[in-house]
């Protein structure tokens, strides 16, 4: 009977792995997503602990690797493209960014304006002196 | 000695006789209805040996019908619980004036009113809606099951044992007493030190992760599982709402999820996330948890959409009108959902400019709303309207729910919101957005699919004595409310000064006793039904004269649901094959994979709702037991490779022929 | 009983009308685990954005205490995200062995992953630790709280991956590689490495650009 239950999993993975989302990766998939990731890692680091730039420059160029990494991750550790899945994959991807973006710039954007109109005195980045500022 | 004390702590923590509410004659008394019910139940049970066929055909089942069933149970159970809240909560507004202090001080009352909104939301609506879309969404894309079945079950226990969690609180210990949402400070540690917000806490968490996974499963069904040729465009509308809404879940109640863990880790481990001190930002909550609460409601009103498209179209004998334009209506409608939160507190402060945003993005997703109910009423034009109570029930939604809809748009502007916000006016809106888009879609739901899953209709005479005394209970009980709210009268009072306006909360009260005899009325209704099943039988599996796939099947369904997986070529597929003299096969028969019944489910839910209570009580010895008995019973669970029999050939044509015969016989 | 068997597959066809242009005699769904964990992972991806988004609130309320730029030791975390990103790569060819075939060789890359994965906690729990030790713990600040619960988050995900590598380890040695395992192996491979894309979020956003000024 064991044998039984193996060919009914047979029967429906019919192709050995290979469903529409079982895109696997070869050995230069690997690799190359593994350099690219080192680099894109080294680089930040190097500039937050050498102190090469500006701060708020800083900021935006890491933002803007990790953004890099991330994709390099999806493509190559991932394999993520718009045939997997038959393009649902790739789309659940997108609404979820999409849907990330939106909770953090809002819930920034809207944070901000409570806390510069509901919360006087606490500059943001300081360390407040709740004793100083009472609010009348 | 002192060894023996810490001992008791481990394993009882914060739990003592205490918490048991001896001096509460109303709680005792309930306790006492419940535990007289719960043993009458018993009793029959035990003296028909129903124990063995409730655990081995319906607690362990897979089968989506089975668990769709369940989910309706749960909800409608709890429906009579969160409508007892507010049958309470009415009388006490109702007597509360001057002198008079009513019969529920403020410290119970407040209890009330949290439990009637969680109940409500998370174990009245949420599992009715989840309910239909499992049953009927595997039927009506021609599919077997659901895409996980197993997971199906485990979802479906994650959700009792959070609704356990949350009657327990009844009995042991109390509830919350911060409204539905829980907003710190008042659920921080300092506010709400008792277990009350803990139980609110961990009965959504072990509910979420039920809801949240079958959202996934829902998703990986409507995608993978749809018969050959039904295109997404081909799809029936309550499938495509039925998606949207399964992404709304897996999108929103991760939010939930952390939101509510971090008000946690507040309270137990005194971090500072929404403290008042040392950093922490009270407003952040009210913040994400709407994030997640405005996706929420139209997780609850998409699948109602759904219903009402399926209704109108099988009962004005048409085509839906504008197919296309209802699928971009409710995608856009998904989207636009992630953009209006801020919505649900214009007044906290955040200025003019978010507001403005948010106001104005509010309006726009009432565009598409109004699109899909003119889609409904040109469907309707023309039509052979057939006022059988699901059609009935729809025309009362579009009429009160457009009320409620319009009411929402005056919301929408935030210096009457500003005015509005948090008085009884809102309290008429959201339950007429609720109860005359959402309860009516399911009431409208029950009646047209209830013959589908238990062979025969429901009676028509209690259920138009039911519609009638619910809606026009509905606008008895609500108008009052808008009138308060608009004078300025705030919500989640349990005491007036002013003696002027209690005839206005006299003539609610009646309004909710008549939605009482509604609710009774179809409890009768169930009730004569039964009695009365041979004589309402559904003998041919459509007795609409249905359009869509689920009523090509027998009433009710065999458990393979269909022996040959349908093609489809247009929409409306039941529709067409009827129209081209669709012929049943008679020979041809496969043995048919299925999978099989589990223990795992419910064990490892059960295992969540122990752990959730031993994390409420600090039961710390109870916690750890439960946690690693729940991992292994998990892990167990993975080296079960064999999940599945066959059923054979001609069992399969056997129950095929006689359903065939059946048909041929009433020709 | 005979008629009703699989032989009669082909009168099936000819049945009466064109019946069959409304049924299919066979048909296999394609499965839906892979797309299903994905979709998991969708939802996971947002519990971290809201705990992105209340380190991004909360992320400098110092509350009179430490600061980023004070506490974080970015050699370690340097070193931290080497391991991860090395356990990414093993376990990558962990997956190249299982597609072709060859079992124990699987098992050892998964098992040198699972090394790594637990260095890269080990290495995490010492850093907690020594937070707390100095008084820089859950409870000092909205900073701090909001980094604990994202860095903290992570690392239980980390961890329950790491137990699920084990019993897969054990499931492929019992069962071997057969087609539910591949797919299980493939789910924990999505898993792993959208830890690591996680990770980028968080060496990123709150290590490095919390150390800025």
């Amino acid at each position: 009977m064991s044998d039984h239950s193996n060919h009914g999993h047979d029967h429906h993975g019919h192709h050995h792995g290979h469903d529409a989302g079982g895109s696997h990766g070869s050995l230069k998939d690997y690799t190359i997503g593994f350099i690219l990731s080192v680099i894109l890692t080294a680089i930040p680091f190097w500039l937050v602990m050498a102190k090469v730039l500006p701060p708020g420059t800083t900021g935006y160029v890491l933002m803007a690797f990790a953004a890099v990494q991330v994709v390099v991750h999806m493509i190559y550790f991932l394999h993520l493209n718009s045939s997997a899945e038959h393009g649902w994959s790739m789309m659940a991807t997108i609404f979820t960014v999409i849907v990330l973006v939106i909770m953090m710039a809002g819930s920034i954007w809207v944070m901000y304006h409570m806390n510069a109109n509901m919360m006087p005195g606490m500059d943001a980045g300081s360390d407040a002196l709740h004793g100083a500022h009472d609010m009348p | 000695m002192l060894d023996q004390i810490d001992l008791t702590k481990l394993i009882f923590g914060r739990l003592s006789w205490e918490a048991i509410p001896f001096h509460e004659p109303i709680l005792l008394a309930t306790f006492a209805m419940v535990a007289l019910g719960g043993l009458a139940l018993f009793a029959v049970l035990f003296k028909y040996k129903m124990f063995g066929p409730l655990w081995t055909n319906w607690f362990t089942s897979i089968d989506h019908k089975r668990i769709g069933i369940m989910y309706m149970v749960l909800g409608l159970i709890m429906l009579m619980r969160g409508f007892t809240d507010a049958l309470m909560m009415r009388t006490q507004q109702a007597l509360s004036f001057g002198d008079g202090q009513g019969f529920l001080p403020p410290h119970h009352y407040d209890q009330v009113f949290t439990a009637h909104g969680v109940i409500m939301i998370f174990f009245v609506a949420m599992p009715l809606v989840t309910g239909f879309m499992n049953y009927i969404v595997p039927l009506q894309i021609g599919a077997r099951d659901v895409a996980f079945p197993f997971l199906n079950n485990f979802s479906f226990w994650m959700t009792a044992f959070g609704a356990i969690l949350v009657n327990a609180s009844l009995f042991v210990g109390e509830f919350a007493r911060t409204g539905w949402l829980a907003y710190p400070p008042l659920s921080g540690i300092l506010a709400s030190p008792d277990v009350g917000v803990d139980y609110y806490i961990w009965a959504l968490q072990v509910a979420g992760v039920g809801t949240l996974l079958s959202g996934v499963n829902l998703i990986a069904t409507i995608v993978k599982m749809r018969a050959p040729g039904m295109d997404m465009m081909k799809m029936p509308i309550f499938v495509w709402t039925s998606l949207c809404t399964n992404i709304l879940i897996v999108a929103a109640f991760p939010v939930l999820t952390a939101v509510l863990a971090m008000l946690g880790l507040d309270r137990t481990l005194g971090t500072h996330f929404f403290t008042s001190e040392l950093g922490g930002n009270a407003m952040m909550y009210v913040n994400l948890i709407w994030i997640w609460g405005h996706p929420e409601v139209y997780i609850l009103i998409l699948p109602a959409f759904g219903i009402y498209s399926e209704v109108v179209s099988t009962f004005c004998g048409k085509r839906l009108f504008g197919y296309s334009s209802m699928v971009y209506a409710t995608l856009v409608i998904t989207l636009l959902s992630y953009l209006v939160w801020l919505h649900h507190f214009f007044t906290m402060g955040s200025g003019a400019s978010v507001n403005a945003f948010f106001g104005i993005t509010t309006m726009i997703i009432s565009i598409p709303t109004g699109a899909k109910i003119f889609n409904w009423l040109f469907t309707m034009y023309h039509g052979k309207i057939r006022f059988e109570l699901p059609m009935m029930w729809t025309v009362a939604f579009m009429v009160t729910f457009t009320v409620g809809g319009m009411t929402g748009v005056m919301l929408a502007v935030p210096p009457a919101d500003f005015v509005l916000h948090n008085s009884l006016f809102l309290i008429a809106h959201f339950h007429n957005v609720i109860i005359g888009g959402v309860l009516f879609g399911l009431f409208a739901g029950i009646n047209y699919w209830y013959p589908k899953a238990f062979g025969y209709k429901l009676d028509a005479f209690w259920g138009k004595i039911s519609f009638w005394l619910w809606v026009v209970g509905f606008w008895v009980a609500f108008t009052p409310p808008y009138i308060l709210g608009f004078m300025g009268v705030t919500r989640r009072l349990s005491h007036f000064e002013d003696p002027s306006i209690q005839y206005l909360f006299q003539i609610s009260l009646v309004g909710t006793l008549m939605i009482a005899g509604g609710i009774a009325a179809m409890l009768v209704q169930f009730i004569v039904s039964f009695m009365r099943r041979k004589e309402l039988r559904d003998w041919s599996g459509d007795p609409w004269d249905g359009r869509t796939l689920e009523w090509a099947t027998s009433s009710p369904p065999p458990d393979y649901n269909f022996a040959f997986t349908p093609r489809v070529h247009d929409n409306d597929t039941w529709a067409d094959m009827k129209k081209m003299k669709y012929v049943r096969p008679t020979t041809g028969y496969q043995p048919i994979h299925m999978p099989s019944n589990t223990w795992a489910g419910f064990v490892i839910a059960a295992l969540s709702g122990i752990l959730g209570f031993g994390l409420i009580w600090h039961m710390w010895l109870l916690v750890i037991v439960s946690f690693v008995a729940m991992m292994a019973a998990i892990i167990i669970h993975t080296f079960n490779y064999k999940r599945d029999y066959y059923i054979p050939a001609d069992e399969v044509a056997a129950t095929e022929l006689a359903h065939t015969r059946l048909l041929e016989s009433h020709v | 009983m005979s008629e009703f068997t699989a032989s009669n597959q082909a009168e099936a066809g000819n049945a009466v009308g064109d019946a069959s242009r409304y049924y299919v005699t066979e048909h296999h769904p394609e499965n839906g685990t892979l797309l299903g964990f994905w979709m998991y992972l969708m939802s996971d991806c947002l519990i971290f954005a809201c705990l992105f988004a209340t380190y991004a609130v909360l992320g400098r309320n110092y509350a009179g205490g430490p600061s980023g730029a004070e506490l974080f030791d970015l050699k370690l975390v340097a070193l931290n995200t080497a391991f991860l990103l090395v356990s990414s790569i093993t376990y990558g060819f962990a997956m190249l062995s299982a597609h072709k075939g060859f079992k124990s060789k699987a098992i050892l890359w998964l098992g040198v992953t699972g090394v790594f994965g637990l260095a890269f906690l080990s290495l995490e729990i010492y850093e907690f630790v020594h937070l707390i030790h100095e008084g820089a713990g859950p409870q000092r600040s909205g900073f701090l709280t909001s980094f604990f619960a994202l860095v903290g988050t992570h690392g239980l995900h980390v961890t329950f991956g790491v137990i699920w590598l084990v019993t897969l380890m054990f499931q492929v040695g019992k069962h071997g590689l057969t087609v539910e395992n591949l797919r299980r192996l493939t789910c924990l491979s999505m898993f792993w490495h959208f830890l690591d894309v996680i990770w980028i979020g968080v060496f990123t956003f709150v290590y490095l650009m919390g150390t800025l000024p």
